[in-house]
């Protein structure tokens, strides 16, 4: 191997310095050829999107009618929308609350599975259910759980003799919002606590030992050497939870479409409602664009925040 | 400070008996080492000592206090682990004081202890450092300091020079003991290192399978050994074993070398079987002593490590059959002889032992 690249030079200088020689011969010429196919999908499926759905905003088009430069009269027709104002709401609402209780939740079943416990294996893959099952499917089996007529939880609860009639779990927008956001935590637990145990199982035994020595209880163990230790990895999991979250769609068009009167429209959904089913491409595209600025927010939060620490090696 | 009892202590994981009885008196400021192979048990019975594992039956006491249920912080130990367990997200200085700031020391009172213990180990100029910031041997010195600070009545060391280099080895080693001439603390090292162990001790213990072989100073467990595990465990190169019988004044090896009986303890019966230990270090040239076949030389400079086998044997075969190796002789001298050439041998006699080749026992 060492012969070879040793070779190298000497070969290119006897070929003259044709473009292939280059090729073989230039470490950062090879690297650019490598990273080209990466580099083109990328350009093709994400930016060029992105870059269209901005200039989209700034047009008036309409589905089956090319559209004209407009400025920022989507964005200032927005502005003035309560609809849109509701479902910015909805989603801070809505994000805040799903990654808040996915943390908490998902950081105590990591907690719990990294013990010492009887069938860990089994348990473990019990967890991993949720995020496996496709998630259409899951928002449909919420929509029955939660149908005003046939919903098991009225149905358990009249049986009891706790309620005398239904409940319209997705009529009212309290029990809606309530519905949709369990129905996500559900979903998101999880991603959440899978990764959380990957990275509690990475801190070495021993600094809990020396720990315990020192003198500290289950809680300071806790607070003093397994969150500390884990804040990179919660970093890099709660961004991306907030923005699977924020940007949520599946669950919400599945169960409720943005109802009871637009109580639990996201954004997302807001979004598609006046750009695909209303074909107003460049009002949906504008509503699309305003969620960038939040996701900007969320990212840089995490990155300035929390994930660059001094501690870390590398 | 305190002394440290270890009273017929057993262990078990799940069915599987790990220690077999193990008892251990250390006096108030000893120096002990637990030395023996992989698996013998003794990380786990430090381990006990710290509280980080139950005791299946029997007893420990530090000081004149029984500590089997007592929690690992209230038996007042401080420990040193093998990777150090320093906290990585702690600069050395919050390393060091976490222990205090968890019993809510006075700040000044943290101050001046880490500071005491930072001076003894010469760690001024690193406190504000992250440990991954640091060299394997000051990491070490840490984790030291980590223990010092919390001024116990025991120190315990799991293996701690084991993550280091041969030359950083050799100077922690000096360390540790100074460090412990001055604090005088009650210190319970282990390691495999029989080196280590001789070096540093003033007391070993000998390990191996769940059980104690020999408890002594360095010293008398080279000189003494009273078994042939302890024979073959202490000292290196490794004692030589000669398999062979008692015949008239002398042992006749299984090869048919003559070596001369060991001065020392009772003499032995005519014909009695028996395993001749004869360290390395205590063969001699001599004239008109036992012929062998040099095999391999190995000149270290101060020393040269010469393998022989009886004339005209093959490699490994006879002499030492249990081993399957040659025989070690270490000389002072520099040795000129080559492979294949002849040298004349004989051992001293006052240094020389012999074993029961069942029980594996010292006969004397």
């Amino acid at each position: 191997m060492a012969d070879i690249a040793l070779d190298r030079p000497a070969a290119a200088s006897r070929e003259g310095a044709s473009a292939w020689s280059r090729l073989r011969t230039s470490r950062g010429w090879l690297g650019l050829w490598f990273m080209a196919p990466a580099a083109l999908i990328l350009l093709l499926f994400l930016a060029f999107p992105l870059v269209k759905g901005i200039w989209l905003s700034f047009t008036d088009t309409r589905i089956g009618r090319g559209g004209a430069f407009v400025g920022l009269e989507n964005y200032e027709w927005l502005w003035d929308d309560s609809v849109f104002w509701l479902s910015v709401f909805n989603t801070l609402l809505y994000t805040a609350i799903a990654s808040v209780a996915k943390f908490g939740i998902g950081l105590y079943l990591a907690l719990l599975l990294n013990k010492r416990l009887p069938f860990k294996a089994l348990i473990r893959s019990i967890v991993l259910i949720p995020f496996v099952v496709p998630t259409v499917l899951s928002a449909l089996a919420f929509w029955w759980i939660f149908d005003s007529q046939f919903s098991i939880i009225s149905w358990s609860l009249r049986h009891l003799g706790l309620l005398d009639h239904n409940i319209d779990f997705l009529g009212d927008p309290t029990w809606a919002r309530t519905c949709v956001i369990f129905a996500n935590i559900w979903r998101g637990v999880p991603f959440i606590a899978i990764t959380l145990l990957a990275g509690l199982q990475t801190v070495s035994p021993s600094l809990y030992e020396a720990a315990t020595i020192d003198g500290a209880t289950p809680w300071q163990n806790f607070r003093h050497i397994t969150f500390p230790l884990l804040t990179p990895i919660i970093a890099v999991v709660m961004t991306f939870s907030v923005l699977f979250t924020f940007t949520d769609f599946q669950l919400i068009w599945a169960m409720t479409r943005g109802g009871p009167v637009n109580a639990t429209h996201l954004m997302a959904t807001l979004s598609y409602q006046r750009g695909i089913l209303s074909g107003s491409l460049g009002e949906g595209a504008a509503i699309a664009t305003a969620m960038v600025p939040f996701l900007m927010l969320a990212i840089m939060i995490s990155w300035f925040g929390l994930q660059n620490r001094k501690w870390q090696s590398g | 400070m305190a002394g440290l009892e270890i009273r017929n202590v057993q262990k078990s994981f799940g069915t599987t008996p790990i220690l077999h009885g193990v008892s251990i008196d250390i006096q108030d400021g000893e120096f002990v080492i637990l030395v023996g192979p992989s698996g013998c048990g003794k990380s786990t019975l430090l381990r006990m000592i710290a509280g980080l594992e139950n005791i299946t039956a029997g007893e420990i006491r530090i000081g004149s206090r029984v500590v089997n249920a007592v929690p690992p912080k209230e038996r007042d130990i401080a420990m040193v682990f093998q990777n150090y367990a320093l906290y990585p997200h702690m600069t050395v200085r919050d390393n060091m004081a976490f222990s205090l700031k968890l019993r809510k020391a006075p700040k000044d009172e943290t101050a001046t202890r880490v500071n005491r213990a930072a001076a003894i180990l010469g760690l001024e100029k690193l406190l504000d450092r992250y440990p991954r910031q640091l060299s394997g041997g000051q990491r070490q010195r840490v984790a030291m300091g980590r223990a010092i600070v919390r001024d116990p009545q025991v120190f315990l060391f799991d293996e701690p020079l084991s993550n280091l280099d041969a030359k950083l080895r050799v100077a922690m080693r000096a360390e540790i003991k100074e460090l412990h001439q001055r604090l005088r603390t009650t210190t319970v090292y282990v390691t495999h290192d029989q080196i280590e162990a001789m070096t540093m001790a003033d007391k070993i213990v000998v390990m191996h399978d769940g059980n104690v072989e020999q408890i002594g100073a360095p010293l008398e467990l080279y000189d003494r050994p009273d078994n042939m595990f302890v024979a073959g465990f202490i000292g290196s190169p490794a004692m030589n074993f000669l398999k062979g019988q008692v015949t008239g004044n002398s042992f006749r090896t299984d090869g048919g070398l003559t070596l001369p009986l060991p001065t020392r303890g009772a003499r032995p019966a005519e014909g009695q079987r028996a395993v001749y230990g004869l360290r390395p270090e205590h063969v001699r040239l001599a004239e008109g002593g036992v012929p062998v076949e040099v095999a391999v030389v190995e000149p270290t400079g101060s020393e040269t490590l010469v393998l022989v086998r009886p004339p005209g044997e093959a490699a490994g075969t006879d002499l030492v059959k249990d081993l399957g190796r040659d025989m070690a002789c270490v000389f002072r001298e520099r040795i000129a002889a080559r492979p294949g050439e002849r040298i004349a041998i004989t051992a001293d006699p006052n240094l020389v032992h012999l074993f029961d080749p069942e029980s594996g026992r010292r006969l004397s």
